[in-house]
């Protein structure tokens, strides 16, 4: 796996924490935000958020005095904990990569009951509606104020 | 140097297109000079399964992130309100969501009516026929017979009410207050060339299907044809006087960087409200120390947005969620000044359809709604595809004390010096922020909503550019006069939003147009003693 931007150490971090985020489901049957394939995706999409999350992810490591992926998972949920509540640009920037990445994946999409594909050239339907719901406004005077 | 045009527009966006368009029958030479480039509709995200991801990349709506080669920076930290436009031919109609009021009659008026600000040197009614005629070029689907407005006709049928917007409508009546189908340039059916919309739902940045008007598929094909001449990738630097004070031409950089001048009989200025006093303010010479036809000092001064005030809740059922044109819907309740509130003048409020799934999880997120662990998969299930919003977007008066003026240290990346943004929000704003919130918390209880939330203001809410380069008849408290030229520059023009006087509190592109037009038909009258 190309770890891109990141140290590996740091992307070791990274895909700790997104599989924290966002876990695997069997309710769902889901996979987490660290399956292979939807961690690779945010590897390659870090982007203009690079910085922040190298900034989030030394916040992390400094939270966990040491490397967060070798915590102990007990000790890691405190940690995440502890790293959530401080918040922050860095932080938001960490989740909107793991949450853009993750709400595009096929199995993810599938689960959810949308449709895996690109809204151009399908498009939607969208009812017409039942525009006798205007009857009461068409029967309202005019409302606006005139200017003489 | 380039051979000299009778007509240098500089900006291809909403306003400059118009004009262009408009003054092409003069068969005068007209050259537009646009710093970006045309966006291919294969290009736009809705083309490709990461749509929604590239509103946070090339095609996010705020300039800074994203920051292409043909963006330029703006400093607005010291703003609650961060501006969102788009630079290539079509200008911010390639990224807006296509809602398209026209202002009121009132908003011509408010100093007689409510005693603040100023009156406009103009009204509606003379503003009418450039309205319906901006109508036909875009494309309007809409409805009549809203009684908030003036009778008119726009050309296509609304966007569908969908179940989002039953749900608004039915809310709404339980109410007793007004609402409407937006007016919208979203073309319901085949328009001159443009095939109808078929829900592709993400409207904002760019249309694939080519339904939604930016003027790169309106106007300009028709300006082009015409003769005028669109020269892309020119970035301005400033505009140029001769002895006697008049406009020269403008001094701008090439596709290939290259320093260049153009000379003109007339310039045209069309960067909206924060471009256009940029570039008035780095047009410095020794008759403008102050930047060119800033004599009144108010180039940049009387900076006005929209604050908008977002609330919005989840419903039992899912709605129509990202497919759609998010906009379809407005209320006009709480337009005109109602002596009963703490405030003066009033708020449109734009009813959201929904939103896409990667926008739900991240908005949700950002608010602690979405917890992390297993339980977040079962929260967000019960958020996507069940928000509906609302926002009031709030008619903002002039202060001289918001205003763009140039940033001592920060360049575009043609050494130019950027803008710089000093804007707060006033006390009548947020008055009647709160007021709108108010009153959205009673329609998302109507319509069943729960686990309400408000934004408010919207940071990445900075549509809406208007008032540095104001319009009036007195040269001392304006810049250019009723019909867009300068006080100071008897051959320089105008036609953005930034010669506003007031706000309105209406998205206000298809009022820019309008004005584009009327300005061109007045230079158009008065081509034989134009400079008197």
């Amino acid at each position: 796996m190309q770890t891109q931007d990141l140290t590996a150490d740091e992307a070791r971090d990274l895909r700790a924490l997104a599989g924290m985020i966002i876990p695997a489901s069997a309710v769902y049957d889901v996979p987490g935000a660290d399956d292979e394939k939807i961690f690779s995706d945010i590897l390659r999409n870090l982007e203009r958020d690079r910085d922040d999350i190298r900034r989030a992810l030394s916040h992390l490591a400094a939270i966990a005095g040491c490397a967060f992926a070798d915590l102990e998972a007990e000790h890691r949920a405190e940690v995440a904990k502890a790293f959530r509540e401080v918040g922050g640009a860095p932080l938001a920037a960490l989740v909107r990569v793991v949450l853009l990445c993750y709400y595009r994946d096929d199995r993810v999409m599938r689960s959810l009951g949308q449709e895996v594909r690109p809204p151009f050239p399908k498009g939607h339907v969208v009812e017409q509606g039942d525009w006798s719901l205007l009857d009461p406004v068409r029967a309202r005077k005019p409302m606006y104020r005139t200017v003489d | 140097m380039l051979d000299k045009v009778d007509v240098l527009i500089i900006g291809s966006g909403a306003s400059g297109a118009a004009v262009a368009w408009s003054l092409a029958d003069t068969k005068m030479r007209i050259l537009c000079l646009e710093q970006g480039d045309w966006v291919k509709p294969t290009d736009y995200p809705s083309n490709g399964r990461d749509w929604e991801a590239r509103l946070f990349s090339d095609f996010a709506i705020n300039p800074n992130r994203r920051a292409r080669p043909t963006d330029y920076p703006i400093n607005d930290a010291n703003s609650p309100i961060k501006v969102v436009n788009f630079n290539g031919v079509g200008g911010s109609t390639i990224m807006y969501t296509a809602h398209f009021p026209r202002m009121h009659p009132s908003d011509f008026k408010v100093r007689t009516l409510d005693g603040v600000a100023d009156d406009w040197p103009l009204d509606y009614a003379t503003l009418e026929p450039y309205f319906a005629e901006n109508d036909r070029m875009m494309g309007v689907s809409g409805l009549a017979g809203d009684p908030a407005y003036p009778p008119h006709q726009p050309p296509m049928p609304p966007l569908p009410l969908g179940k989002s917007g039953a749900r608004f409508g039915k809310a709404m009546n339980q109410l007793g207050w007004h609402w409407w189908p937006s007016d919208s340039t979203i073309a319901t059916s085949d328009y001159e060339g443009r095939a109808r919309c078929i829900n592709l739902g993400h409207c904002t940045p760019g249309c694939a299907q080519g339904a939604k008007a930016s003027t790169d598929i309106t106007y300009w094909p028709h300006a082009i044809r015409a003769g005028v001449e669109l020269r892309t990738m020119c970035r301005v630097r400033e505009i140029t006087v001769d002895v006697s004070g008049m406009a020269s031409g403008v001094i701008y950089y090439d596709a290939e960087g290259k320093e260049q001048f153009q000379p003109a009989e007339v310039v045209i200025l069309a960067c909206n409200g924060v471009g256009t006093p940029r570039l008035m303010l780095n047009s410095v010479s020794a008759k403008f120390p102050n930047g060119i036809a800033n004599s009144s000092g108010l180039v940049g001064k009387n900076l006005m947005f929209h604050p908008y005030a977002q609330t919005y809740g989840y419903v039992d059922e899912p709605l129509d969620g990202n497919r759609g044109p998010p906009l379809c819907l407005w209320s006009q309740e709480f337009y005109e000044t109602d002596p009963g509130r703490d405030f003066v003048r009033g708020y449109t409020f734009q009813f959201g359809r929904g939103v896409g799934a990667i926008m739900e999880a991240i908005i949700s997120s950002n608010a602690g709604r979405l917890p992390w662990g297993e339980d977040h998969h079962r929260v967000y299930r019960k958020l996507l595809n069940h928000r509906i919003t609302l926002s009031a977007i709030c008619e903002d008066l002039p202060e001289e004390h918001n205003r763009v003026t140039l940033d001592p240290d920060l360049k575009d990346s043609s050494g130019i010096p950027a803008p710089k943004l000093d804007y707060t929000i006033s006390a009548n704003s947020l008055k009647m922020m709160d007021h709108g919130i108010a009153r959205a918390k009673e329609v998302l209880a109507a319509a069943g909503a729960s686990n309400i939330a408000v934004e408010s203001p919207v940071l990445n809410a900075g549509w809406h550019l208007l008032g540095t380069a104001r319009m009036g008849t007195d040269p001392e408290r304006s810049v250019v006069n009723e019909w867009g030229r300068c006080h100071d520059v008897k051959n320089l023009f105008i036609v953005d939003g930034s010669i506003w006087v007031t706000s309105g509190g209406v998205n206000p592109t298809s009022t820019i147009q309008a004005l584009a037009l009327y300005i061109a038909d007045s230079i158009k009258q008065r081509l034989a003693n134009l400079f008197d």
